[in-house]
């Protein structure tokens, strides 16, 4: 990656150059966001006001292993970034770096423009939460809360009223006497909340915070997060999560990261409509990805595009670029497509392989005729209608084109 | 492993019985007729008596139990200073200084402690630090002993406890001074007090280097034992031995307690 790929680029840049997703990651600046994604997404930084955080040419090695490479991200103040990635991505890594508590090979972090790249973690200011919590076993939930503030030689009433204050805030106060040990998972993850919000920073980094609670509890705290995020206008947060979900319902942005690397970089819903690399549209929501040639040579964007997949020629909305007769990927989210009787007119044929009941759906899989060998994912409410497994049937694409993505970037 | 028959149990208590009697019920039990003993020709003795047991508490021998409950309260905490504080410096040093910290501090335990005496003797008996013949060539022998066992156990607990502890009490503006006062050491504590009690009854037990050592009014408990049985008195060193464990059992009782009673604050 080199320097230029991270400048933000607008909506209208021209078409980028057909170079694979790990060469030029889609990066989109913080100031495209608040056009984006709409109301109550903040307004992204302006040369008068640097970003909450601004990382640049961030690169941790270890010896020969490489944990981030030539990393850029910049977010701003009042803003929430989603750092998504399979396990060994580096969005730990990135966090770490942006705490203090690794020091980077290369590169520069800097908090509101304060460049704090070589400042120990006790003098940057930043809430952190960890993935275990780290409660001090050995103190009070009070005690744990206030520890940041004694640290800071906070008075002892101001103390006492800004403790009561992060308590109240993640609807823990009636537990300020119990040791972390008498209280569940969720319990504990608002208490470690409440502890990193009790310095008031100007940045929160969330480290997987939802990934040791079970489904339900997650779901619930999520919509807690929610509305602490909202409770917190100004306050910049950077959310590490393997977890789409999470990251598509907190996330102004999302980060998509992978060996080491930033995949993608845009608003999330744009990020989850228009995904710019196989990798993306794959990891976030699990779309299907279907090989297709380019009928026709295509712009980025271009309304005219078409793809061939099989027998069919389908319309097709191009993430970059194309030329005629170019392999690439149509993603087709499970949920848009239908399963139709064999030979239907304007349907993929393909063989009904296996059902799963999943309550509100059924997720049938298929395996497609042509190109022979690809499976294909689909959400369906009823199974009315649909052939037997191991039966022909017919796969209806959206009406809406899909996105056409460069191939190579296998999950 | 659960044993579930009625028969298996008592063949592994039975098991159990015959290995424990002999190695340590056996011996123990011995000393203590030995100790109360007055003439012991037979296969049991045929007096018993009180006076060896009240010359064992009385004057140079009671001297001796004073001397050996300072020392090893001494060493110990010397010991637990520099075990400790090496420990959580070597956790955070490149790996080959790591490395030479633990060969260095487990170097004492894996030479004859009379090698450890006779190290003492070349180092301390001229100068610039002259400790031969005061009683903290006795103190520094014995923590150099048991160093490596303070050091040892505090690496465990070291090693399992999550370093995230420390990253977030920084985050949260903490010195590295409060970090370890307020967050790092309270938390080893349990490994801290597994230390103590280590180094406390290694170095009530300890003969070999301080044999090589003591000065004349430093005599510790086993050393007097090692001397009474040497010439020949058996029985007084028996009873010798016995205010030793006592006053060990007793040493050891108290700082269980102090960590039982930190460990209850804890949990409730």
């Amino acid at each position: 990656m080199n320097a230029g790929a991270t400048k933000p680029a607008s909506a209208a840049a021209p078409p980028r150059p057909a170079a694979s997703v790990e060469d030029a990651p889609h990066i989109a600046g913080a100031a495209e966001t608040a056009a984006g994604t709409g109301a109550g997404v903040p307004a992204g930084p302006t040369p008068t006001t640097p970003p909450a955080i601004d990382i640049t040419g961030l690169t941790v090695r270890y010896g020969q292993v490489t944990a981030l490479e030539a990393f850029d991200l910049q977010v701003a103040r009042g803003e929430t970034v989603a750092l998504l990635g399979p396990s060994g991505s580096g969005k730990s890594t990135v966090l770490k770096a942006v705490a203090g508590f690794l020091r980077p090979t290369a590169g520069r972090v800097r908090l509101t423009g304060r460049d704090v790249t070589h400042e120990a973690p006790n003098k940057r200011g930043i809430g952190v939460v960890v993935q275990n919590y780290a409660l001090f076993p050995h103190m009070r939930v009070a005690d744990n809360v206030a520890f940041g503030l004694r640290a800071r030689r906070v008075p002892r009433a101001e103390t006492a009223r800004r403790v009561a204050e992060a308590l109240e805030m993640v609807g823990m106060a009636g537990y300020a006497r119990r040791y972390p040990r008498e209280l569940s998972g969720g319990q504990q993850q608002r208490v470690a909340i409440a502890r990193a919000l009790a310095i008031r920073p100007p940045v929160l980094l969330l480290d997987e915070p939802l990934s040791a609670l079970d489904a339900a509890l997650r779901a619930d705290l999520l919509g807690e997060l929610q509305r602490l995020r909202a409770d917190l206008p100004d306050v910049a947060i950077m959310y590490v999560t393997h977890d789409q979900t999470e990251a598509l319902a907190l996330a102004d942005r999302i980060a998509v990261m992978r060996d080491a690397r930033l995949v993608d970089l845009d608003a999330t819903d744009r990020l989850y409509r228009r995904p710019p690399s196989e990798f993306t549209a794959a990891f976030l929501g699990a779309a299907n990805l279907i090989p297709a040639q380019v009928v026709r040579d295509c712009a980025d964007g271009a309304g005219d595009a078409q793809a061939r997949v099989g027998a069919l020629t389908v319309p097709a909305d191009p993430a970059r670029a194309f030329r005629a007769g170019e392999t690439a990927m149509l993603v087709a989210r499970p949920h848009t497509l239908g399963i139709e009787a064999a030979g239907a007119d304007g349907t993929l044929p393909a063989t009904l392989t296996g059902s799963q009941w999943r309550g509100a759906t059924y997720r049938l899989t298929c395996l497609l005729d042509e190109p022979s060998g690809v499976e294909v994912r689909c959400d369906v409410a009823t199974m009315d209608g649909v052939p037997a497994l191991g039966q022909p049937v017919g796969i209806r694409l959206p009406a809406d084109p899909c996105v056409l993505v460069p191939t190579g970037t296998q999950r | 492993m659960l044993v579930w028959s009625r028969s298996g149990r008592a063949f592994v208590w039975a098991l159990f019985a015959l290995v424990f009697t002999p190695v340590v019920l056996g011996p123990l039990a011995m000393l203590v007729i030995a100790a109360f003993a007055g003439d012991w020709n037979g296969v049991l003795p045929s007096t018993w008596t009180t006076e060896h047991f009240r010359d064992a508490t009385d004057g140079t021998n009671l001297d001796s139990v004073v001397v050996s409950i300072q020392t090893a309260l001494l060493a110990a905490g010397i010991a637990l200073v520099v075990g400790t504080w090496t420990a959580i410096a070597a956790r955070n040093a490149p790996r080959p200084v790591r490395r030479i910290a633990d060969a260095v501090l487990h170097l004492p335990v894996a030479v004859p402690s009379v090698v450890v005496g006779l190290g003492m003797l070349v180092a301390f008996s001229d100068g610039p630090l002259l400790l031969n013949g005061t009683k903290w060539i006795v103190i520094a022998a014995h923590a150099v002993l048991v160093v490596a066992f303070a050091y040892a156990t505090v690496s465990a607990g070291l090693d399992r406890t999550d370093q995230a502890f420390a990253d977030v009490a920084a985050s949260l503006g903490a010195s590295p001074l409060r970090v370890l006062f307020r967050v790092r050491l309270p938390m080893l504590l349990p490994s801290l007090s597994a230390a103590a009690s280590l180094a406390l009854a290694l170095s009530m037990g300890e003969v070999g280097a301080t044999i090589m050592v003591y000065p004349a009014d430093w005599r510790t408990l086993p050393v007097s034992v090692f001397t009474l049985t040497d010439r020949g008195k058996v029985l007084l060193g028996s009873a010798v031995t016995l205010t030793l464990l006592l006053a060990t059992l007793i040493l050891l009782t108290v700082v269980g307690l102090l960590r039982g009673k930190v460990e209850d604050r804890r949990s409730h």
